[in-house]
């Protein structure tokens, strides 16, 4: 690896800048520190236990303490670090850290290497920020419950896992990170797997991601066979030379992955299920980080979906259908983490759909990402925290009437809500509508669908406010709903704050300067309407959404139990638009098929063949044994035959 | 002086004797046919002797004669065994040794 100066003078318009890092000195020497201190806590917190055998009670007092101070530390360094990368000259923004050389196969080298760069900046400063407010909303989340240790080990494993993602200098490090993730998501939906529910929505995101995981592991087995390596340096070097063929099917199955990692169409099935495990995980991994990590992946391949338009299209394809599905999903959904699990899918359409605009919508998609991050794990935790009220019920129909009892909650969900919908000023009116002028700019037919998107959404959390927290109470009887204890509202009110500020990142257009050193620099695209005109149309279509809830929700009587004589596209929505019976239908049940039809070729084929070799020589013998029948003179005849049949063959030979 | 006489009467006496074997039930009669066989090949053998005018047939039909004689020694005590249990000297009755 060369140390040279970044060109980023030639990272001008239509080149893609080469991953080029220089060695980690000075402060940036404490790099691994941030894997390391979260990775600690997990291992403390999961083995701890058993080896501290009896006193593993005091290990339980405290050990969610443990958990919160090695990601608030975990924190503490990335920020040391994002301040450190500010102070350092643009072209000096991407440092590497050699940990050791992980394995040698022949010509393949794989080193555990870190790269930290403006991209991993941004990402360690969500993970480990959001992360710590969620572990210490956790210590009030799950207070009463005796696992308390275990999730807290199992939510510091994620957070090293996730950062090992997205510091990982070469795809091979990534996918073990990748990897590292899934292990944690499926270890938190399930984590309470007395429910049946539960365990089997683990399993069910635990094989779908596998799905996109084969995608990416084939992605990495084309980079190794064409590139001869898999570090982004070189793989970034070396793309531009590679054929556009072999660069479209990489993209295509690192979509794969990301479909499978980012809950897209057609891998989105599992994200709705996953609102099984407890509220905090839902906020971390399945809204704020590891949901995301597919279209980190993406902004991070750039250098090679920038030369694979076809891989890129796909993307974009693949995100307008999710970002409409999921806003669909969350119309129709009475439960409302499921509503905020379907905004989340179509909130990561948005990001897929920028990340699939190429360089002019990379940093947008970063932008959104940051922003939804924030208020949607506010919102999460604010759902949460109405759940802690209401004993743990979802159902909104059962709600109304909160915003008195829980005044925290309501506001920073508030402030959660008017983000998400995009209410002028507010974080995400920012990024969406960057992301919506983008994709006008680039093919107004995605445009205009993304604008739909955007007008669905407010219509779907404007429904989700009414029902929540206005209107009549429908409170069952013997709840009783009350403002969450202060370690849970703080991390409201802090993620609230953000939800509202984090708009400043595009202030002076900072946030694309400050990734252009990864992404490049965008070809400017003149939109078809003046950018003003643009907002004002995304707002009004908001507004056009928030209006039709007030007027189908919040004007009328909410009945206690679902209305069963709906449309048919409310059925559909409230079947998950039957994305489980289309994979029923077109994997699932032809697998079975497959399967059940190899079986039988094999009882039928090949033990047929066997078993048939054996019953015939069965019959042959119990044939041929007929012939030992006692008798001596029929043994006398049998020699006797054999005797002629030896002469006359003597004869034969001799006379002929 | 042709031999062809004593091969004749040789193999008749041979047919009689695997026919006797095939056929009879008795054991002794068929032990007896045995024996018919056993000297129509000591004939043959003494006949070609002749024919080639040395020693080697008629000494083939020494030896014939005493392994006939150690033959009738165990077979006859074999048969006087199965007729002392058996009460019947039948082949057909001493059938047990079968599939």
């Amino acid at each position: 690896m060369t140390y040279a100066l970044l060109p980023l003078s030639a990272a001008g318009e239509g080149i893609i800048p080469v991953v080029d890092p220089s060695a980690a000195d000075g402060l940036f020497s404490l790099l691994w520190l941030v894997i390391g201190l979260p990775l600690i806590g997990a291992l403390v917190l999961l083995l701890g236990g058993p080896l501290a055998g009896l006193h593993r009670g005091a290990l339980d007092k405290w050990g969610h303490w443990l958990g919160t101070i090695t990601a608030a530390g975990s924190f503490a360094i990335s920020l040391t670090l994002f301040l450190a990368l500010l102070g350092r000259d643009e072209s000096q923004r991407q440092i590497g850290q050699e940990l050791w050389t992980w394995f040698e196969v022949g010509s393949l080298q794989v080193g555990m290497d870190l790269l930290y760069d403006p991209l991993s900046a941004l990402f360690l400063l969500l993970i480990t920020g959001v992360g710590t407010l969620i572990h210490v909303y956790s210590i009030g989340y799950m207070e009463h419950d005796e696992r308390r240790r275990r999730f807290f080990g199992y939510l510091n494993l994620f957070i090293a896992a996730m950062l090992l993602l997205v510091l990982a200098d070469n795809f091979l490090v990534l996918f073990f990170g990748w990897e590292g993730v899934g292990l944690a998501s499926y270890l938190l939906i399930g984590f309470w797997q007395h429910k049946p529910s539960a365990a089997a929505a683990a399993k069910k995101a635990f094989v779908m991601n596998r799905v996109g995981d084969i995608g990416l592991a084939l992605a990495i087995g084309l980079m190794f066979a064409t590139f001869g390596s898999t570090d982004f340096a070189v793989v970034s070097e070396l793309a531009s030379g590679a054929s556009e063929d072999t660069l479209t099917v990489i993209g295509l199955l690192l979509l794969l992955g990301a479909c499978g990692k980012s809950a897209q169409v057609p891998l989105q099935a599992w994200l709705l299920d996953a609102m099984e495990g407890p509220t905090p995980v839902s906020a971390l991994i399945h809204a704020a980080t590891m949901v995301t990590a597919g279209v980190y992946l993406v902004v991070r391949s750039n250098f090679i979906f920038e030369l694979a338009p076809v891989a890129q299209t796909a993307i974009v394809i693949v995100a307008t259908v999710t970002l409409l599905w999921g806003a669909v999903l969350g119309c129709a959904k009475d439960d409302v983490k499921k509503v905020l699990a379907g905004s989340t899918m179509s909130q990561i359409g948005y990001m897929m759909l920028a990340a699939g605009l190429g360089v002019a919508g990379y940093a947008f998609a970063i932008m959104h990402l940051l922003t939804h991050g924030f208020f949607k794990a506010n919102m999460f935790l604010g759902a949460g925290s109405v759940m802690h009220g209401m004993n743990d019920d979802v159902d909104m129909r059962n709600y109304g009437g909160l915003q008195k009892m829980m005044p925290v909650t309501f506001v920073t969900f508030a402030m959660g809500y008017l983000a998400i919908i995009g209410f002028p000023g507010f974080s995400g009116f920012w990024s969406k509508d960057k992301i919506i002028e983008t994709a006008l700019a680039e093919n107004w037919v995605v445009g205009i669908l993304a604008l739909v998107g955007a007008g669905v959404t407010g219509f779907y959390m404007t429904r989700l406010m009414l029902m929540t927290f206005f209107g009549e109470k429908r409170w069952n009887d013997g709840v009783h709903p009350h403002e969450s204890p202060r370690v849970m509202t703080v991390p409201l009110i802090v993620l609230a704050a953000l939800s509202v500020l984090s708009g400043v990142l595009l202030l002076g257009n900072w946030i694309v300067d400050f990734l252009t050193p990864v992404v490049g620099v965008a070809a400017h695209h003149e939109p078809p309407l003046p950018a003003l005109a643009i907002t004002a149309i995304i707002t009004l279509t908001v507004a056009l959404g928030v209006a039709a809830a007030w007027f189908l929700v919040g004007k009328r009587e909410i009945p206690k139990t679902a209305p069963t004589e709906v449309s048919f596209i409310t059925t559909a929505a409230r079947n998950d638009l039957y994305g489980d019976q289309i994979n029923e239908t077109l994997v699932i049940s032809p697998g079975r098929h497959l399967v059940s039809g190899l079986t039988t070729a094999d009882r039928v084929l090949v033990d047929g063949t066997v078993e048939g070799g054996a019953a015939a020589a069965t019959g042959l013998s119990a044939l041929s044994r007929r012939i030992q029948n006692g008798y001596v003179r029929s043994y006398a005849l049998s020699i006797v035959g054999g005797v002629l049949l030896v002469v006359l063959a003597l004869l034969a030979v001799n006379l002929a | 002086m042709s031999i062809t006489p004593y091969i004749v009467l040789s193999a008749i006496l041979f047919t009689i004797g695997a026919v006797g074997v095939l056929t009879r039930r008795n054991a002794i009669v068929v032990f007896m046919c045995v024996e018919i066989m056993l000297n129509a090949c000591n004939l043959g053998f003494v006949a070609f002797a002749r024919q080639h005018g040395n020693l080697d047939g008629q000494i083939a039909a020494f030896f014939v004669m005493v392994v006939a004689a150690a033959e009738v020694v165990v077979g006859l005590a074999i048969i006087m065994t199965i007729f002392r249990s058996r009460r019947s000297a039948s082949v057909d009755d001493a059938s047990l040794l079968k599939y």
